[in-house]
């Protein structure tokens, strides 16, 4: 099959459009347009990213939606039908392979391998020598409460502790860029916080991080930024911020009052709820004037208010506003990931 | 740790493969597997021997040396029957005889003319006279036969055990049919072992990659270095251990054959020299081994069970079986169009190239084959490599169900 590989030139760079997006920093991860076909099936429909470098990107979306494909695009194991992709500054991302680490979804470590060996060997193929790998493998195991698992066969370890030394083999040579495929599946709510730590510390000396989940809850908590990938598309790239900013915020209001002369002040969609005690609440998106002009008329009207309350749109909502109500409720239910627990 | 602080840097290819090949050499080395890797060779063997049914066709002619009689009517009619008298008493000891040419009386036949013709398909000549007999043939073969001759010709005349005719040898310098046939058996011996080798090995290459992929270790690999190094590293690991198992299996055969009083030199000595042959015979090992096992590994690294396996590589077997066949076969007619194809042909080309070493001098082919067949090696494993990265690796599709009337709404 012929790549069409177009242009660089063919798409904007999203995260320096993007206010809360450092766009100061070098870009890690350049993508244009990127599509892979399996028989016939588009699993990847024209993907652009941009993920600056030093923070933590998560690709947002359900089981299916192409996010595997595309990290896998970004490092090079499956070539685009078309598009672009630059990891590091390079078109090739094997050039650059040394300076990247990657956990695949589908963990696997050879079994009859000892745990320092298999990071030393993860290292070495990333250029580290086998003897500086075993080195710095033996003290990553020491720093995270494995040292006494060094010299175990992986097939004598728990799932868990395996888990850990694959997690680990991928930072073994010191990567600059970290790509981390589904990296809470399977782990306890223990190791997932530990996991978040480590990302985190990650970034915080300089690494990027870009991870892969179906769990809003990560992201939110984690990501500067983030895809959303749904149907192997990304309707939304660029920081936690900017995807809530999709859905104005929610203004919450309790009025002594049921109606008056204020209520014109209030807009047209408000909903209102009267309570037992002849209290009213009334929601409704927050004006583009902000909130002053409208306290000033409810004052003036004597509302009487009660309580007044501007909530921000969650990354659920923002989710499901940009990618529709079906890769939502795909996300929630995930059934692979439940079958694999 | 320290961030990026690296002690290595990107790898070549090369490197890379290495990286693999060390990994899976160790791994399968200490491996009970290896036993019987070690061991395994001794079904093919068997079964190899009773199947070789084409190399009977070649082994039926080479059976024993046969003595042509070129003589007068009447002394050829003599002698024959005189190996007749003696055959129920001396059995093989005598050679087996057949006439050749019926020459008038007095007059003598120029027998190195008649051992240098192909259709002769004899190993020396008996001329002159049964007073005066003349033995024309190698010189190890006609210092053999001398007794036996002189034994005949005594019996022809009537002397019995009272007087033997001195033995007139004329040593040929030509490539004699015998030499020709055992080169052959030589070359057949060759190529057998030569299949029996890739077969084991390649299978091996192949439960490997499965057994990776079964591991989830393969996406791991693919991700660190390109899919050619995976290959190349798989490649060259059990090419390394079939050198240790060669090693092994030549010590203990070479045992075996001191044992019991036996050498290679009971194989005719191939034309370009038992030394050269031998390190031909590895080269060409190689190349039959990394050709067959890159398609096995393409194979290996497109199924997803054991089961696709075993069914995708059943015809890739079965042509490899007809590739051997067809170059045992093309190798009984050297110089022929038949044994030329087979000679190009890339997966039959070791086969035959090492058929020809044992059967011809020039080393120049040797050294275009191999070029030839490295230059396949690297086209299989880049398209196998290709192959996986198109094909394999992909994730399911999405399966986002349609939402309900009532939660659409909602």
């Amino acid at each position: 099959m012929k790549m069409d590989l177009g242009e660089w030139n063919a798409g904007g760079n999203a995260a320096q459009d993007d206010p809360a997006m450092p766009d100061h920093r070098p870009l890690a991860i350049e993508a244009r347009g990127l599509v892979k076909r399996f028989d016939g099936f588009t699993a990847v429909d024209g993907v652009d990213l941009s993920v600056p470098e030093g923070v933590i990107y998560g690709v947002l979306g359900p089981n299916g939606a192409g996010k595997t494909t595309t990290l896998r695009m970004l490092l090079g194991i499956i070539d685009p039908d078309a598009g672009l992709r630059r990891v590091l500054g390079s078109e090739r991302p094997h050039d650059v392979s040394h300076l990247i680490g990657y956990l695949p979804e589908e963990r696997g470590l050879y079994p009859s391998m000892k745990a320092v060996d298999a990071i030393a060997f993860v290292g070495a193929l990333r250029g580290l020598p086998l003897a500086e790998g075993r080195r710095r493998g033996r003290a990553l195991l020491e720093e995270h409460g494995l040292g006494h698992a060094a010299d175990r066969q992986i097939r004598q370890l728990s799932k868990g502790m395996a888990q850990q030394v694959q997690i680990l083999s991928t930072l073994v040579h010191e990567p600059r860029l970290v790509i981390f495929d589904e990296p809470f599946s399977g782990l306890d709510a223990i190791n997932q916080g530990r996991l978040e730590k480590m990302m985190r510390a990650l970034a915080a000396r300089g690494t990027t991080v870009i991870f892969s989940t179906h769990v809003i809850a990560h992201a939110e908590r984690l990501c500067d930024g983030i895809a959303i990938i749904a149907g192997g598309k990304v309707p939304f790239a660029g920081s936690v911020d900017l995807a809530r900013d999709r859905i104005p915020a929610q203004v919450r209001l309790e009025t002594r009052q049921a109606d008056g002369p204020w209520r014109s002040a209030l807009p047209t969609n408000a909903r209102a709820e009267t309570k037992r005690d002849g209290s009213t609440f009334f929601y409704f998106p927050l004006p583009e004037s902000g909130i002053e002009p409208l306290l000033k008329a409810l004052v003036e009207g004597e509302a009487g208010i009660l309580s007044l309350s501007i909530e921000r749109a969650g990354l659920h909502d923002a989710f499901v506003a940009i990618a529709g109500e079906a890769a939502a409720r795909a996300l929630e239910e995930n059934p692979e990931e439940e079958g694999r627990r | 740790m320290s961030g990026g602080q690296m002690a290595g840097g990107r790898l070549s290819l090369l490197s890379a493969a290495l990286v693999v090949a060390r990994r899976d050499f160790a791994a399968i080395l200490l491996s009970r597997s290896f036993i019987f890797f070690l061991i395994g060779p001794l079904f093919p063997l068997v079964v190899g021997a009773l199947a070789s049914g084409v190399g009977q066709r070649v082994e039926a002619n080479a059976a024993r040396p046969v003595l042509g009689v070129a003589m007068s009517e009447s002394e050829g009619t003599a002698i024959t029957g005189a190996a007749r008298r003696l055959a129920p008493e001396l059995g093989e000891a005598l050679p087996e005889l057949a006439v050749i040419a019926v020459v008038p009386d007095g007059t003598r036949i120029d027998a190195g003319a008649v051992l240098k013709q192909k259709q002769a398909q004899v190993s020396a000549v008996l001329s002159g006279t049964r007073a005066a007999p003349v033995l024309t043939g190698p010189k190890e073969l006609i210092d053999d036969w001398r007794g036996p001759v002189a034994l005949l010709a005594a019996t022809a005349r009537g002397e019995g055990p009272r007087h033997y005719p001195a033995v007139t040898l004329a040593a040929s310098a030509s490539v004699p049919v015998d030499n020709r046939i055992g080169r052959m058996r030589t070359a057949q011996a060759g190529q057998t072992l030569l299949f029996l080798l890739t077969m084991v090995l390649a299978g091996m290459v192949l439960s490997n990659l499965v057994e990776e992929k079964a591991n989830k270790i393969i996406e791991i690999l693919a991700a660190a270095v390109p899919m050619d190094a995976v290959f190349l590293g798989k490649l060259f690991a059990m090419l390394a251990i079939s050198f240790v198992g060669i090693a092994v299996w030549g010590a203990t055969i070479g045992t075996v054959m001191l044992i019991g009083g036996r050498s290679l030199a009971e194989l005719t000595s191939p034309a370009v020299g038992w030394p050269l042959f031998i390190a031909l015979g590895i080269a060409y090992f190689a190349m039959a081994y990394l050709l067959l096992g890159a398609v096995f590994l393409t194979i290996g690294s497109m199924a997803a069970t054991v089961r696709e396996v075993q069914t995708l590589s059943m015809p890739v077997t079965m042509a490899q079986l007809m590739v051997f066949f067809f170059a045992s076969y093309a190798v009984a007619s050297p110089g022929s169009a038949l044994e030329r194809t087979a000679a190009v042909v890339p997966f039959s080309s070791p086969f035959t190239m090492l058929a020809r070493a044992a059967q011809d001098s020039d080393l120049t082919q040797h050294a275009i084959a191999l070029c030839w067949q490295a230059a396949w090696v690297a086209l299989i494993v880049k398209l196998g490599a290709g192959l996986f990265r198109r094909r394999v690796m992909k994730s399911g599709p999405a399966r986002v169900r349609p939402a309900r009337k009532g939660q659409a709404a909602a």
